[in-house]
């Protein structure tokens, strides 16, 4: 008897925890939106400042941040199973939009690329220009003095990678072939993951790679990585994010209104400003620079041409045929 | 710095218990439901299905058996690709709304289990003399009442193939993933949770996470294993009395 007892009792304690554990993780009776990211801007940690600050101003929402890669977000986002997208890949953004996915693309910070490498420096690609950095690091790769650890996940940094090496006149399929003479390892190699798992691949294969100046900062002074800025930024290496919200006549989840009044929230005076301050305090730099701020305050007229060479479709954020009821989203 | 985040982790597991961190309890509090609702599910369907394999006769029988066990195996990344493509807004069942949902992974670690609950059913209930079966049978029980004799007398089996499956749903990591895309605060869990945080270099907090997960298991199953033994004990005493 007494043992059916405490089992008894140990089923009543196990049911009435969980439902109270239920309860108190319920998701609340909010609008849910989703928005299909980057990888980069969510491992910075930036996205879950901005949830913080929306959810605060727009209390009716509850916003989920998905983190895949570019283009894995873009393809979520086709499927349906998002909202809207933030992105940094204007060749693949301008798809969306050209496909009829996306309506209302609007540029919201921008900030650049880098190359790090080992504090070695066996190629001697330091203080060179990206192009010619590729360069060198192909001709020193067979020779053992240079691996290179590429995204290999259709990413926006990935893209951008590759735009590198086409501008440096090199081809890619062949140089993943060659191996480090006198071995059968290549010395090109994918990462097929995340900014920071490529980071820490680099690192631990005293690599060289590509990435964005926010994630380098991140992960070397939590001291996951170990590797030095060796290719600074210029007009090659500009990195541009943009939202665009997925076209209600396309995507049937009905939360079009929430992911404007997120984009808007994005463009305005306050949403930059989350961009402004984000790791300044903790890194010594912005992380994400706010672009509409840079805009109308015409702070570097020559960078927000390169802005505008690199990522304008058509002389503007969004071709007029691709604008849904923007309101005052374009000033 | 070999030693340090296995340090650090221990430490910080500590900490993050005692002090009921909101965040910690949320998270195992989601994996236990996902889980739990998981090994229901799985038990409902799996049960008189493994009953059903046991005790029938019927052409096939071996090809089936041997089925539910390679499906054991099944990977699971392929099986969250499938049910990913199925849940999808642009797949047939989008208009469950399921993904990025604790059901929809729930269902998803359900169908993963299923395979396992049949099989252990499935053997130990084969495992008890068929002279039991028959004996029930003879002193007039109905299908439904010798299908019920016959399982609680493989009480220890069944047991076995739900806290089996209960361990396999909780430390399930690749269908949490695909279903559910570890959206904080909706469908994170303790594995994806550890998943992230690894990928985000933190592996401090990563092993606090993998230890607060092992404890939960460890304990789950010695709970479960006392309340056995208390059972087993029990009827070894009315066994020697008769």
């Amino acid at each position: 008897m007494k043992q059916r007892t405490i089992v008894i009792m140990a089923a009543i304690i196990l049911v009435a925890s969980v439902g109270v554990g239920w309860y108190l993780t319920r998701p609340t009776q909010k609008e849910s939106l989703i928005v299909s990211t980057t990888s980069s801007l969510y491992e910075t940690g930036f996205l879950d400042v901005l949830k913080t600050q929306f959810e605060k101003r727009y209390p009716r929402y509850n916003v989920s941040f998905i983190s895949q890669g570019t283009g894995l977000a873009i393809q979520t986002a086709k499927n349906g199973d998002a909202d809207m997208i933030l992105v940094h890949d204007p060749t693949q953004e301008k798809a969306f939009l050209t496909d009829g996915y996306g309506v209302n693309r609007k540029i919201v910070a921008y900030n650049f690329y880098i190359m790090v490498g080992p504090a070695a420096d066996l190629a001697k690609v330091t203080g060179l220009s990206p192009v010619e950095a590729l360069k060198k690091i192909a001709a020193e790769g067979p020779k053992g003095n240079a691996i290179w650890v590429s995204r290999g996940d259709n990413s926006g940094t990935h893209s951008k990678e590759k735009a590198l090496w086409k501008l440096a006149g090199l081809n890619l399929t062949m140089l993943k072939r060659q191996n480090v003479e006198g071995t059968n390892n290549p010395w090109y190699l994918e990462a097929g993951s995340t900014m920071t798992a490529t980071l820490q691949l680099a690192n631990q294969k005293n690599a060289y790679t590509l990435t964005d100046v926010a994630s380098f900062l991140k992960n070397s002074k939590s001291g996951n990585i170990q590797l030095v800025k060796v290719v600074d930024s210029g007009k090659d290496t500009l990195n541009v994010y943009s939202a665009i919200s997925c076209n209600p006549q396309k995507n049937t989840r009905g939360k079009y209104e929430a992911s404007m009044a997120l984009i808007k929230y994005i463009a305005s005076d306050e949403g930059q400003t989350l961009f402004r301050d984000y790791g300044v305090q903790e890194y010594g730099s912005v992380l994400f620079k706010p672009w509409i701020t840079t805009l109308k305050t015409n702070s570097d007229p020559t960078l927000i041409q390169w802005v505008k060479d690199y990522a304008y479709i058509d002389g503007s954020d969004c071709p007029t045929q691709y604008r849904l009821n923007p309101g005052d989203l374009y000033g | 710095m070999s030693w340090q985040p296995i340090l650090d982790g221990l430490g910080k597991a500590a900490e993050l218990i005692l002090s009921g961190d909101r965040e910690v309890m949320e998270l195992t509090s989601r994996s236990l439901q996902t889980a739990g609702y998981a090994t229901v599910m799985a038990g409902l369907v799996g049960l008189p299905l493994g009953v059903l394999i046991a005790m029938r006769q019927f052409r096939g029988k071996r090809f089936v058996k041997t089925l539910f066990n390679a499906l054991v195996g099944v990977p699971t990344v392929t099986l969250g690709l499938f049910l990913y493509a199925l849940l999808s807004r642009s797949g047939p069942l989008g208009f469950l709304d399921l993904l990025y949902t604790v059901p929809g992974i729930a269902i998803g670690e359900a169908i993963l289990i299923i395979p396992i609950v049949v099989s252990f059913v499935a053997s130990a209930i084969e495992a008890k003399d068929v002279q039991l079966r028959d004996l029930v049978r003879t002193l007039g029980a109905s299908e439904l009442e010798t299908s019920l004799a016959v399982v609680r007398e493989a009480s220890s089996g069944v047991s076995l193939a739900l806290i089996s499956s209960f361990n396999r749903a909780f430390a399930e990591l690749g269908i949490a993933t695909m279903l559910g895309a570890n959206i904080r605060g909706l469908t994170r869990v303790l594995t994806t949770a550890i998943a992230l945080e690894t990928a985000k270099g933190e592996l401090g907090l990563s092993f606090a996470l993998s230890f607060i997960l092992l404890a939960v298991v460890l304990s789950l199953n010695f709970f479960v294993s006392f309340l056995q033994e208390g059972r087993l004990g029990r009827l070894r005493l009315i066994v020697r009395e008769a």
